[in-house]
């Protein structure tokens, strides 16, 4: 037991006191630190993560047509949210989420890295329109996924088979290009805001503002208690101008064709009726769109997603030689004109053929009626010859062709009016002589929309008076559409003597007469008038060079404008079949609306008898349906559209139905 | 050589203070799992203290000098029971730290091998004859202490194996080690940081010291722990939010809030006050051991006394740092605090001892 009687030294002790002294000093301090000096910051971290806010999505406003029946509504559906702020080792839980939602992992994986500037309290959308299989996945994984939330949304409901696809467009998440541009400084990443048409451009009236629930969650994303719920507020409806009656014959009479069909009243601008094929089906951008299917509708040649109304912009062939009559007449040339036609006329060294060339025919001697109605060449190519292309741009830009209509949707083209000045301005080359024959038919550098053509044709037989077309009420619109689209007059007046309308609009009834070039689109006890087009798509000496077979590939383009009545029109219907070969094709169409807008406004007003003593005003309803297509109809396309409403009374039973 | 032996000389102070500790935990066990499947965990604790209490009184009884004469045969048992332990015993979580012994009740021998560690170094430097300590008896203090130190670490358990370091450190400081030899040694440790931090450590023990060294590099996985921890600590503010009104720790983000991060518990409902609070107990406790080892009778009883100074110092140190995110995430309980048996039951066995060395301080 030597050395027990010695002691551990003072110096040692007391080292080690203090020792402990600095420890305790250093936690003390750190739990100033933490407790006192940085408390507030720790205090939000701890109330983020015991809050959670998930929206509450407002549905947007239905989509109506002007006798308010319901074209786009909305559907219930399910969606899964990444809850960002939980938080989690996603390099742990993605491949799971990927895998049990059937999502690809790269996928998840860019979005999250775009959400990543975002607070993390905002939720990231992972999955829309969920299977009853990803509700019971994330069901049974609560606890390892409690990141993941399941939401009620209202999608989008849009009609089947592409109807009316262009004009209402679709919905998407608001883009990054589109987040950058000032008009949607107020919106928010993951935001669903219309991509196109009518979505698109009143997405500000249609979108609601959506709500949020604020509730406090453990860690396993439990909700304990709900904090504050705010509603969301639903998208106002809107009424457009469309017509659903004249829209399913329009979308009827182009199926299994391409090209455009648009109806509009002449006398106001609404637009009654436009379509555009192929189409898209918009009910597959509602939810997320596939990559594979977005490729596959932005390489289709056919463009599905362009909508041709008006943002086709094409040589408006004979069509054209309505404006040239216009300018002949009014500058007083045109109504004593003789030409003879003889198969063609030679301008500058050069033989200029008209189209009944083709038939080794000849028009004989053709005054303006006849040139009209014959459509014939040679005539034109005179009567253009003595305006010059300055009187001709002149009338045609009067008209509002080459230039936009400033129609109330998004993405419209304006064309092209060749004249002397556009020329220098854009070729830096004189004009030559010969091009002016060439624009006298509507060749050349002309270009038009569908839109334009039926805007001047229908301008022109309402004595000059041309509107802008619009497919929204203007009164029914908020004061910020009506001071945007107050730089655009509504109405221009283009001077058209009576007495030349009289002899433009006979004519061109007498197009769709057995001495006309569209005798077969002839409506009886119909005053139906038009004129037909057909435009070259490539050039004469082009489609020569070419074999017979490649010629071919090359179809014209069938253009018609039609009216009714001739003078004063109420509807002016314009149709545009690429590669229909010859504007008689297009006439049919055009009167297959005509005839279902005359059917309609001439059928009586139908008088619902009351039964019994129901006293409430009747309720209407909406409805547009498909029918399969009677077996053995040769133009069968499996199913037949109609369009209608119920008028269910008092005691809930139907009691009408007026198609 | 006993003469007088009396309840008059035990430390009542030390035991009102550890008390004083015991009941905050109990409280704080019980609003931290209030809303859990532990719910009811603080009265199995008020078991655990009544018994360590006991066991206190009885160990106090038994002469530490007795003790020592047969240390020798407590080593060889902890070694054993280390053994056993890598060869029977239960395995949870990835590592054997238990041996099971009947029914729920499990045994952790890592605990008491503590206390057997601090008695034998104790031993050994007491009987040097020589005021300075010699290379070799460093050498010999180190197989010591290291034996047990690599048998836990091969369980594995890190936190527990680490334990050990400061009691073979104290017993070097207080034996006599030269500066020159510290200096030597701390010289190969850093040397051999490399290859121990390649080969010796387990991915996921790599992971707890990357994510503390850089825990803004991953929140959301494996810092996740040590950040809501600091999150809770935080949101306590100056009087914090109450017993069982805690956020981080009523609503789980706290992990094991009654155990390992029982502190940050207390942080958050107590706040800045309840939490200085508590620290100035435990500098008072240190202070009072520290004290007795001062008025110990002989070398080997100061050595006792400081070997627990030493654990008891390097658990506060390491679980408050854990909780407050100076010190990585590791399974070292807050002695009197956290929520369970074998750690309570190991300070209490210490603080026996130490009552025993305080009553025996005028025995010779």
């Amino acid at each position: 037991m030597i050395g027990r009687d010695e002691k551990i030294s003072n110096a040692k002790l007391v080292a080690i006191q203090y020792g402990i002294l600095a420890i305790f000093l250093i936690l003390g301090m750190r739990l100033w630190d933490l407790q006192i000096l940085s408390s507030d910051k720790y205090e939000s971290l701890a109330e983020r993560n015991r809050i959670r806010t998930v929206p509450i999505l407002a549905p947007r406003g239905k989509i109506l047509d002007r006798e308010g029946r319901i074209i786009v509504d909305n559907r219930p559906s399910s969606s899964v949210l990444l809850l960002r702020d939980q938080q989690r080792d996603w390099n742990e839980d993605l491949p799971k989420i990927a895998d049990g939602l059937d999502l690809q992992l790269a996928e998840i994986q860019d979005r999250l890295r775009r959400f990543s500037a975002e607070p993390k309290f905002r939720p990231m959308n992972l999955k829309d329109d969920i299977t009853d299989n990803d509700v019971a996945f994330i069901e049974s994984h609560r606890d390892e996924l409690p990141e993941l939330e399941i939401i009620m949304e209202h999608r989008r409901l849009y009609p089947r088979n592409g109807f009316m696809a262009h004009v209402i467009g679709y919905v998407g998440e608001v883009s990054e290009q589109m987040l950058n541009s000032p008009a949607y400084e107020l919106y928010e990443p993951g935001d669903v805001v219309g991509r196109s048409g009518v979505e698109r451009q009143y997405n500000d009236i249609l979108m609601g503002t959506d709500g949020e629930r604020r509730s406090v969650v453990n860690s396993h994303g439990k909700e304990l208690e709900t904090l504050s719920s705010k509603p969301p507020v639903a998208g106002h409806q809107l009424k457009l101008t469309i017509d659903l009656d004249i829209q399913v014959a329009a979308e009827e009479a182009l199926e299994g064709r391409n090209g455009a069909i648009i109806a509009m009243d002449p006398r106001s601008g609404e637009i009654l009726a436009m379509a555009s094929r192929p189409a898209f089906d918009p009910n597959q951008f509602s939810v997320r769109i596939s990559r594979q299917d977005w490729n596959a509708l932005i390489t289709d040649p056919g463009k599905p997603l362009m909508n041709k109304a008006i943002q086709a912009q094409l040589a408006p062939g004979s069509v054209f030689k309505v404006i040239m009559s216009v300018a002949g007449l009014q500058e007083g040339i045109a109504q004593d004109m003789h030409v003879n036609c003889g198969g063609g006329k030679v301008f500058y060294g050069r033989l200029f053929k008209c189209w009944i060339a083709a038939r080794h025919s000849s028009h004989g001697d053709v005054n303006i009626t006849k040139a009209i109605y014959q459509s014939c060449d040679s005539f034109f190519y005179t009567l253009g010859e003595r305006l010059g292309i300055g009187k001709i741009a002149s009338y045609a830009q009067a008209l509002g062709l080459g230039q936009p209509t400033h129609v109330d949707l998004p993405d419209e083209v304006g064309g092209v009016m060749p004249s002397e000045e556009w020329k220098v301005k854009n070729f830096k080359q004189k004009w030559f002589a010969g091009e002016t024959i060439s624009v006298s038919i509507g060749q050349g550098a002309v270009a038009t929309t569908p839109i334009q053509l039926a805007r001047a044709i229908g301008g022109i037989a309402s004595g000059g008076v041309l509107h802008r077309p619009h497919i929204a009420f203007p009164d029914e619109l908020p004061p910020q559409y009506k001071e945007a689209s107050s730089k655009y007059p509504d109405e221009v007046d283009v001077q058209i003597d009576p007495q030349n309308l009289q002899i433009i609009t006979d004519a061109m009834a007498q197009v769709v007469s057995p001495v006309g070039t569209a005798p077969q689109a002839h409506l009886q006890n119909v005053d139906f008038a038009g004129k037909t087009g057909s435009a070259q798509v490539v050039s004469n000496e082009f489609k020569k060079s070419l074999s017979k077979e490649a010629a071919a590939q090359y179809k014209d383009n069938g253009w018609f404008v039609g009216l009714m009545p001739r003078r004063n029109p109420e509807i002016v219907v314009a149709v545009l079949v690429e590669e229909g070969e010859h504007g008689s094709l297009a006439a049919g169409l055009a009167s297959q609306v005509i005839k279902a807008y005359a059917d309609k406004h001439r059928a009586p007003a139908q008088k619902l008898a009351r039964a019994g003593k129901a006293s409430g005003p009747p309720l209407e309803m909406a409805a547009f349906w498909s029918t399969p297509a009677p077996v053995g109809d040769p133009d069968s396309k499996g199913e037949q559209l109609h369009a209608g409403r119920f008028v269910i009374l008092e005691d809930a039973q139907a009691r009408g139905l007026r198609p | 050589m006993r003469r007088y032996v009396s309840y008059r000389d035990f430390d009542w102070l030390l035991l009102g203070l550890v008390l004083l500790v015991c009941m905050i935990g109990v409280i704080q066990i019980y609003s931290a799992t209030l809303h859990t499947r532990f719910a009811g965990a603080h009265i199995k604790q008020i078991y655990w203290i009544a018994s360590g209490v006991g066991m206190m009184f009885l160990v106090s009884l038994i002469s530490y000098e007795a003790l020592l004469d047969r240390i020798h045969w407590f080593y060889g048992a902890a070694v054993i029971s280390l053994v056993a332990v890598l060869v029977v015993g239960q395995r949870y979580l990835g590592a054997r730290r238990w041996i099971k012994l009947w029914g729920t009740v499990h045994f952790q021998p890592s605990e008491w091998v503590k206390l057997v560690l601090i008695l034998v170094l104790a031993k050994y430097f007491s009987e040097l004859r020589q005021r300075d300590a010699s290379l070799r008896d460093i050498v010999k203090a180190g197989l010591i202490g290291g034996v047990p130190l690599l048998l836990v670490l091969r369980q594995p358990d890190l936190g527990t194996a680490l334990t050990y370091v400061p009691i073979i450190v104290m017993a070097l400081f207080l034996g006599g080690i030269q500066f020159k030899h510290a200096a030597a040694i701390l010289l190969v440790g850093a040397v051999l940081v490399v290859p121990v931090w390649k080969y010796g450590l387990k991915p996921y023990q790599k992971d707890r010291l990357t994510t503390f060294l850089h825990p803004e590099a991953d929140t959301q996985g494996k810092g996740y722990q040590g950040e809501q921890s600091k999150i809770a600590v935080g949101d306590g503010g100056l009087w914090g939010k109450g017993i069982a009104q805690g956020s981080q720790t009523q609503n789980a983000f706290l992990p094991i809030p009654q155990t390992d991060f029982i502190f940050a518990a207390l942080s958050e409902e107590h706040g800045f006050v309840g939490a200085i609070g508590l620290l100035l107990i435990y500098f008072v406790v240190l202070m009072r051991l520290v004290h007795n080892a001062q008025s110990a009778p002989d070398k080997a009883g100061a050595l006792i006394v400081l070997g627990v100074v030493a654990v008891l110092t390097f658990h506060i140190l390491v679980n408050v740092g854990m909780v407050v995110g100076f010190m990585p995430v590791t399974g070292i309980p807050l002695p009197l605090m956290s929520y369970g048996g074998s750690s309570l039951l190991f300070t209490f066995l210490a603080l026996g001892i130490v009552m025993n060395i305080r009553m025996r301080r005028f025995v010779n």
